[in-house]
């Protein structure tokens, strides 16, 4: 069944070494187009640093990772971003001292064009549609009278690129941020948002920068079972979206009911991979987060 | 914790910048734009301003002359260097402790091309058979200044800005003196330390014919000076406000998550070294005519250093404070010109008194006066 669906992402036999100490061991797993995978494991198995691999921050000793059949190892990681592939962290990095709406639109402007000369100059102009264009509704009679202009400008010579991307830009991150459910926050800072908004504006970010992939590192951690509930339908919503979605989390009942395949990794190494029913069952997973028995051993 | 409060020594001070700042951006926008082009019109009038106390300035130059006008114009020449400056600094975030090379390179750019008594022109005159008073153009040599100065940024910043923090202030500060030793050593194109006279200005080589921009007269400098700061003002506002701004934000304030989210760092920092660049070499090449002669001793080590104060000083990352800090740190020595042995030791004094009361500068970007807040909470907490 799994090889009729297109493979999105091809990890394949990576082996990630710092000094003695193994990382991964030769990890291998694909992930299919629009499902939702979870990767789970004990503490230190190698989770997140599998995601450091495929988003860039680190090169394996060994081994590739595939993306849309492309090789993404080596690249930088804005390249990766720029091919599809979007993440949040574990312990949250959002730029704090920006507003929540700034941050989500630092992703839309990957997907952008302007750089300092269109931004200095705007002579990039763009013909627009009649309902873009500025309106003239004040009551000033002065102010009116500027409106007007610039709305007869606007027909005649368009509208610059910078101007069109920031409107696209804002447009876009704040139906993000409606959709994971802060848009009544868009203008504060993120370091004043509270815990669970920070995590939210995470994915709202990464949502942002119109990835086929999204990685999702320990979404639900700190998060209480009602807000997990809510990321719960969150995620499957961003699947139904058509993103397909990777996700690393501890919490068993969150990822037990959200995902359609489940790789487990301990200590760098695959211990098991299948569907949820398959995973719960498997000995060597029960193994690895209870210890083994003693008569087992 | 809610809102950012200033609690500290200088609080009085700040809170009463603050009152003003968010009483300031409360004014509906037509109120901002009419008190901003009162502003623009007094900083143009302001030459001719005569009050006693703040406008006599004792020049050496003239017996008995007073020289507000000329300092009116050093001013703006280090306003020009400190927004150059704090878009690497401020916006950016990257320290560059070599600034004065860039300036000396857009000195030396006008003085190399554009004086007639420079050995490059001199040689130039012979090649193709010119007349003796023949050189290139002021107003071809501001490209000209501009475009080195960008090019020098750029293969600076090539190799060394992939490294971070101290590591790129030392090879940026070994690159200033470079520029200035190399120009002392090669006397065969720069003039060597004996330097270059009859540097341009918009009328041409210095001469009892220039009404306009000539050498007694400073004001219409002033104005010219004022009028490519207001210009610059409003282009990197520009920047600020778009994806450019954002992406030097997001990397200062996170490079490695920003470099996920698709910021290309590299590009964007490079993009800062260029510009503030193109901005010092700018104000090189005005100083440089104005002066109509310069020497490499002008452009030495502690000039950067001063250029690095402006911006400290005023408050990095905001337009205002770089501007006050440049204001001040070339006004006041001039003021007190009087007590010139105990100047630098007043100004030092000076230095270190902001420093430990007001470590965030006099006018800082909320932002960078929260971020610098928040390392000295981490270094209170590791400590």
């Amino acid at each position: 069944m799994p090889d009729e669906r297109e493979v999105l992402l091809d990890v394949d036999h990576v082996t990630l070494r710092f000094g003695g100490v193994v990382a991964l061991n030769d990890v291998s797993f694909s992930l299919y187009k629009g499902e939702i995978l979870g990767l789970i494991g004990p503490n230190g198995a190698g989770k997140t640093t599998c995601f450091n691999v495929m988003t860039g921050v680190y090169k394996p000793t060994s081994g590739g990772v595939l993306f849309d059949d492309k090789k993404i190892t080596g690249k930088k990681p804005h390249e990766i971003n720029r091919m599809g592939v979007a993440r949040t962290f574990q312990n949250i990095r959002l730029f704090p001292e920006m507003s929540a709406i700034e941050n989500v639109m630092v992703g839309t402007d990957s997907r952008h064009y302007t750089s300092v000369l269109g931004a200095l100059f705007r002579l990039y102009r763009v013909k627009v549609k009649p309902e873009e264009l500025p309106r003239v509704n004040s009551s000033n009679g002065l102010v009116r009278t500027w409106q007007q202009v610039a709305r007869t400008s606007a027909k005649i010579f368009g509208l610059s690129r910078h101007t069109l991307e920031e409107r696209a830009g804002e447009r876009k991150s704040l139906e993000l941020l409606r959709l994971v459910g802060i848009e009544h926050r868009a203008n504060e800072l993120a370091r004043n948002l509270p815990y669970g908004d920070q995590r939210r504006l995470e994915i709202a970010r990464a949502l942002a920068t119109e990835p086929k992939l999204l990685c999702l590192d320990e979404p639900a951690a700190g998060f209480n079972p009602a807000e997990k509930e809510q990321l719960n339908q969150l995620i499957r919503k961003i699947r139904d979206m058509g993103y397909t979605v990777l996700l690393i989390e501890h919490d068993m009942r969150l990822v037990m009911g959200v995902t359609d395949r489940i790789v487990v990794l301990e200590f760098g190494k695959k211990i098991a991979e299948g569907t949820p029913a398959e995973i719960r069952d498997n000995p060597k997973v029960i193994a690895a987060y209870l210890g083994e028995s003693a008569d087992a051993a | 914790m809610t809102e950012t409060t200033n609690e500290g020594r200088l609080s009085g001070v700040s809170n009463f910048f603050a009152g003003v700042g968010n009483r300031w951006r409360g004014l509906p926008k037509w109120q901002r734009g009419i008190g901003f082009l009162a502003f623009v019109a007094f900083l143009y009038y302001l030459p001719l301003l005569g009050v006693p106390g703040l406008t006599w300035l004792r020049t050496d130059s003239i017996e008995g002359g007073n020289n507000w006008a000329g300092v009116l114009f050093t001013c703006a020449v280090y306003v020009l260097i400190a927004l150059g400056l704090n878009v690497v600094i401020g916006l950016a975030g990257l320290l560059d402790l070599g600034y004065v090379g860039f300036f000396a390179i857009g000195a030396y750019a006008v003085a190399i091309f554009g004086s007639t008594q420079s050995p490059v022109v001199k040689s130039l005159q012979d090649k193709f058979d010119l007349a003796p008073e023949w050189a290139i153009t002021w107003a071809i040599c501001i490209p000209i200044a501009i475009a080195l100065a960008m090019i020098s940024g750029v293969i600076l910043g090539w190799p060394t800005l992939r490294l971070r923090g101290d590591y790129l202030a030392i090879v940026t500060l070994g690159f200033g003196e470079i520029i200035r030793i190399v120009i002392r050593n090669s006397t065969n194109w720069s003039g060597g330390p004996a330097g270059i006279a009859s540097i341009p200005g918009p009328q041409g080589a210095p001469s009892a014919d220039n009404h306009i921009f000539g050498l007694i007269d400073a004001k219409p400098w002033y104005w010219l000076a004022l009028s490519i700061v207001l210009l610059v003002v409003f282009l990197v506002r520009r920047l600020e406000n778009s994806r450019v701004g954002r992406s030097w934000l997001a990397v200062r304030e996170d490079e490695d998550a920003a470099a996920v989210m698709g910021v290309n760092p590299f590009k964007f920092k490079m993009w800062a070294f260029a510009i503030g660049a193109a901005l010092g070499g700018l104000s090189g090449f005005l100083f440089a005519s104005r002066q109509g002669f310069i020497e490499p001793n002008q452009f030495n080590a502690n000039l950067s250093i001063l250029f690095v104060a402006m911006v400290v000083v005023g408050g990095s990352g905001n337009m205002a404070g770089a501007a006050l800090g440049a204001v001040l740190l070339a006004y006041l020595p001039e003021r007190f010109r009087d007590f010139s042995e105990y100047r630098f030791l007043v100004f030092g004094l000076a230095l270190v008194l902001v420093m430990l009361l007001r470590p965030q500068g006099l006018l800082p970007s909320k932002r960078r006066a929260r971020e610098l807040k928040d390392r000295q909470e981490e270094v209170a907490v590791g400590a």
